[in-house]
C-alpha cells in the first residue's frame, strides 16, 4: 500500500519504543552471549525485567548510581562485551556525563547508551525526569551516535545496528505506544539517513523521535483539507545528521519546519540550521521544540500541545508558512 | 614476563625512574613533580614484578589490567612504560609538546595505555566493569588501579566501592596513593579522609596498609592473590609527596612545581647520592 492511500486510521498501533528496545536486546542476547545489559535500578522502567529471568548472567545491576553505570560500562566494553547502558535519558545524560564523555567517547569504549523515558515521558513528575538537554550536551561530545527513533521498525533497526557496531552509540526511547510510520518503500534503516514517512513538495518537516507522529498526523490533514502536500522526514539520525537530504532540500528552496522533544537550543533543529545556513540555503526555516523557559508539566501530549508539538500546533505552524 | 631482576637492581630502576620523570618535566617545563615521586615505586613494582603484561602484545585478552585513576601524575607512568619497552624513551622528549601523544595525562593513543584519564575518579568503575568481565570470562588475570588520596572524596569512587564489594570482585586491586597531600594543602584540611582503612572496611573491601616507598611491601601486597577470597583488594600505600628529593617531600609547591635548572641539578645529584648506598 503506498503512504499516500494510508488513513491514519489505518495506522498500525505499535508498542512503546522502549519495549521493542526490551524485546529486541533480548533476541540478540539470546544469540550472543557477549551482549550485556547494565541497570541502574532501572529494569522495571527499561521493561528489562524478562531479560533479567532469561540472561542472570548478561545483566549488571550497580544500583541508582549513574556515574558507576557509566563507568563500569565502559570496563565491560573495554574487555569486549557488547555493553548496553540502561538509564532514564534524564538522569544518563546528566548526572553521568562526565563519564560519557571521558569513559565512553573519549577512551572510545563501544557503549550502547539507552536513555528511556526521554524527552517528556515522565512529563507530569517535573523538570528533574526531563531529558529535554541531550541532544545538545552529546552534539557537542566527539566520538558518538545519536539516535531518536520514531516507531517500533526503527527502534529494533538501530537497536540492531548499534549492538553490530564498534562505536559509543546514544539512543533515546518514550514510553508511549508508536504506530508504525511506513510505507513500501522506507524499511531502509541507515545510519546518517532521514527516512521519509510522508510524501509532499510544497515543504518539509523534519521531525524525530516521537514528534514524528504529530508531525505526520499534520502532514496528513494538511493535504486531506487544504491540498497541501507536506513531505515528513523521520530523522532518526541526529549525529551523523542527513545532510544529503538537507542539500536536496536548500536546493529545492521550500518552506522547512523541525520538529523535536527537546529544547530548541542545541538540538536536531539547530543542527539542521547551521548545515543549511552554511550552504547558503534561502529556505524559509522555523525550529519547533520546547523553549527556554521553566518547562511545564503534564502528559507528554499535554505538553506537546502547550508548546504547538502536536497535529494542531504544528498544522497551524505549517500553514503560517505555506501561505 | 618480567624482566628479571635482583631485589637491589629494582631499588635502582626506582632512582633510574625518578631521574628520568625529572628530566621530562624540567625538559618539557610541565608536569605533575610531587605526585608522580610519591607514586613511581608503586609503578615500578606493578610494571616489573606484578603485572603479566606484554608490550609486543599489549592487547592481549588475558593480560592484567593497569588504569591510573590519578591520571596527572602520567610522567611516572610514562617512564615506566618506556623503560619496559613499551616505546622508545626519546619519544617522550615530545611531551606536552605540539600535537604529541605524550600529553598530560594518559591516553590510548600511547602503546601500554589503558584507558585515558585526567578527570578524577573515573578509574575505579572503569576497573570495576573490567573486573566483572573477566569474572563472566573465568579468566584469571587481575585488574588494577591507582587513586590519589586527592580524588578519594569523588562520589564516583563510593559508587563503585559498592559494586565492587557486591560482586566480590578479589580480581581487582586499587591502590591509595596515600600521601596525604593535594593541590590546596594537607588533605586534613581540604578534605578529611582519615580512618580510610575503617571506611574501606565497611564497604566491604580487604585492606592492607604498606610502605608505599618500601618495594618489597608493595610486593607482598600486589602479588600473593586477593588478601581476601571474595573481597576485593585495597591497597594503602603510605607515601611522601616528593619522595625522593629533599627540598620537594611534603612541600606542597612541588604539585605541579617545574625545577629551575640549579634545582633540577641538584635534584639528580640527590639521586645519585641514594644510588651509591643501595
Amino acid at each position: 500500500m503506498e503512504l499516500d492511500k494510508i488513513e491514519e486510521k489505518d495506522l498500525q498501533m505499535g508498542l512503546a519504543n522502549q519495549q521493542v528496545f526490551a524485546e529486541t536486546l533480548e533476541a540478540l542476547a539470546a544469540e550472543d552471549s557477549s551482549i550485556i545489559a547494565v541497570t541502574s535500578d532501572s529494569r522495571g522502567s527499561g521493561k528489562l525485567v524478562p531479560f533479567g529471568q532469561k540472561f542472570p548472567s548478561q545483566m549488571v545491576e550497580v544500583g541508582i548510581a549513574e556515574q558507576n553505570l557509566v563507568g563500569v560500562a565502559a570496563g565491560l566494553a573495554s574487555a569486549g562485551k557488547k555493553t548496553f547502558a540502561i538509564s532514564p535519558a534524564c538522569f544518563l545524560t546528566a548526572r553521568a556525563l562526565e563519564q560519557i564523555k571521558n569513559d565512553v567517547a573519549y577512551s572510545d569504549n563501544p557503549v550502547k547508551l539507552v536513555g528511556i523515558s526521554a524527552g517528556v515521558s515522565y512529563g507530569a513528575l517535573g523538570t528533574t525526569h526531563h531529558s529535554l538537554h541531550d541532544f545538545a550536551v552529546l552534539r557537542a561530545i566527539n566520538n558518538i551516535i545519536i539516535l531518536a527513533p520514531a516507531d517500533n521498525y526503527e527502534t529494533e533497526m538501530a537497536v540492531r545496528l548499534a549492538a553490530s557496531l564498534d562505536q559509543p552509540v546514544y539512543m533515546r526511547f518514550g514510553k508511549k505506544n508508536m504506530p508504525f510510520l511506513q510505507e513500501e518503500n522506507n524499511q531502509n534503516f541507515e545510519i546518517g539517513k532521514g527516512r521519509t514517512v510522508h510524501q509532499g513538495d510544497d515543504m518539509t518537516i523534519i521531525a524525530t523521535g516521537e514528534t514524528v507522529y504529530p508531525a505526520w498526523q499534520a502532514a496528513r490533514a494538511l493535504r486531506e483539507d487544504h491540498d497541501r502536500q507536506v513531505k515528513v522526514i523521520s530523522m532518526h539520525s541526529i549525529k551523523p545528521l542527513d545532510t544529503r537530504i538537507l542539500d536536496e532540500l536548500a536546493l529545492a528552496g521550500k518552506p522547512i519546519i523541525t520538529v523535536e522533544e527537546h529544547m530548541v537550543n542545541g538540538g536536531m533543529g539547530e543542527a539542521c540550521a547551521s548545515y543549511l545556513f552554511q550552504k547558503g540555503a534561502k529556505n524559509p526555516f522555523c525550529i519547533m521544540g520546547i523553549p527556554d523557559e521553566y518547562t511545564i508539566t503534564g502528559s507528554q501530549l499535554e505538553i506537546f500541545a502547550h508548546y504547538g508539538l502536536s497535529k494542531e500546533g504544528i498544522m497551524a505552524k505549517a500553514k503560517s508558512m505555506l501561505k | 614476563m618480567h624482566i628479571k631482576m635482583t631485589d637491589k637492581e629494582l631499588k635502582l630502576k626506582s632512582v633510574l625512574l625518578r631521574k628520568n620523570l625529572l628530566k621530562y618535566i624540567y625538559q618539557a617545563k610541565a608536569g605533575h613533580t610531587g605526585g608522580s615521586l610519591s607514586c613511581v615505586d608503586i609503578l615500578n613494582v606493578l610494571y616489573n614484578r606484578v603485572l603479566h603484561i606484554d608490550p609486543k602484545d599489549s592487547k592481549n585478552p588475558d593480560r592484567d589490567r593497569y588504569i591510573q585513576s590519578k591520571g596527572h601524575c602520567v610522567e611516572a607512568l610514562f617512564v615506566t612504560l618506556a623503560d619496559r619497552g613499551f616505546f622508545p624513551e626519546t619519544d617522550l622528549a615530545t611531551l606536552c609538546q605540539y600535537q604529541s601523544h605524550y600529553i598530560g595525562h594518559p591516553t590510548k593513543k600511547v602503546n601500554g595505555v589503558e584507558q585515558n584519564t585526567g578527570a578524577l575518579g573515573h578509574g575505579l568503575p572503569i576497573g570495576v566493569g573490567e573486573a566483572i568481565a573477566a569474572k563472566l570470562d573465568q579468566k584469571n588475570h587481575r585488574v588494577f588501579t591507582l587513586i590519589g588520596d586527592g580524588e578519594l572524596p569523588e562520589g564516583s569512587n563510593w559508587e563503585a566501592f559498592l559494586a565492587a564489594a557486591h560482586y566480590k570482585l578479589d580480581n581487582l586491586y586499587a591502590i591509595l596513593d596515600y600521601n596525604k597531600q593535594q593541590i590546596t594543602g594537607d588533605n586534613h584540611e581540604v578534605m578529611n579522609i582519615d580512618s580510610v582503612r575503617v571506611k574501606m572496611e565497611a564497604f566491604g573491601w580487604a585492606v592492607v596498609e604498606v610502605d608505599g616507598h618500601k618495594l618489597s611491601e608493595l610486593e607482598q601486597a600486589l602479588n600473593n592473590g586477593p588478601l581476601e577470597p571474595g573481597k576485593p583488594n585495597f591497597i594503602i600505600a603510605h607515601t611522601t609527596k616528593g619522595k625522593g628529593v629533599s627540598y620537594m617531600e611534603g612541600n606542597i609547591k612541588w604539585h605541579h612545581g617545574v625545577p629551575s635548572s640549579e634545582q633540577y641539578e641538584l635534584a639528580l645529584s640527590e639521586l645519585s647520592a641514594a644510588e651509591v648506598l643501595i
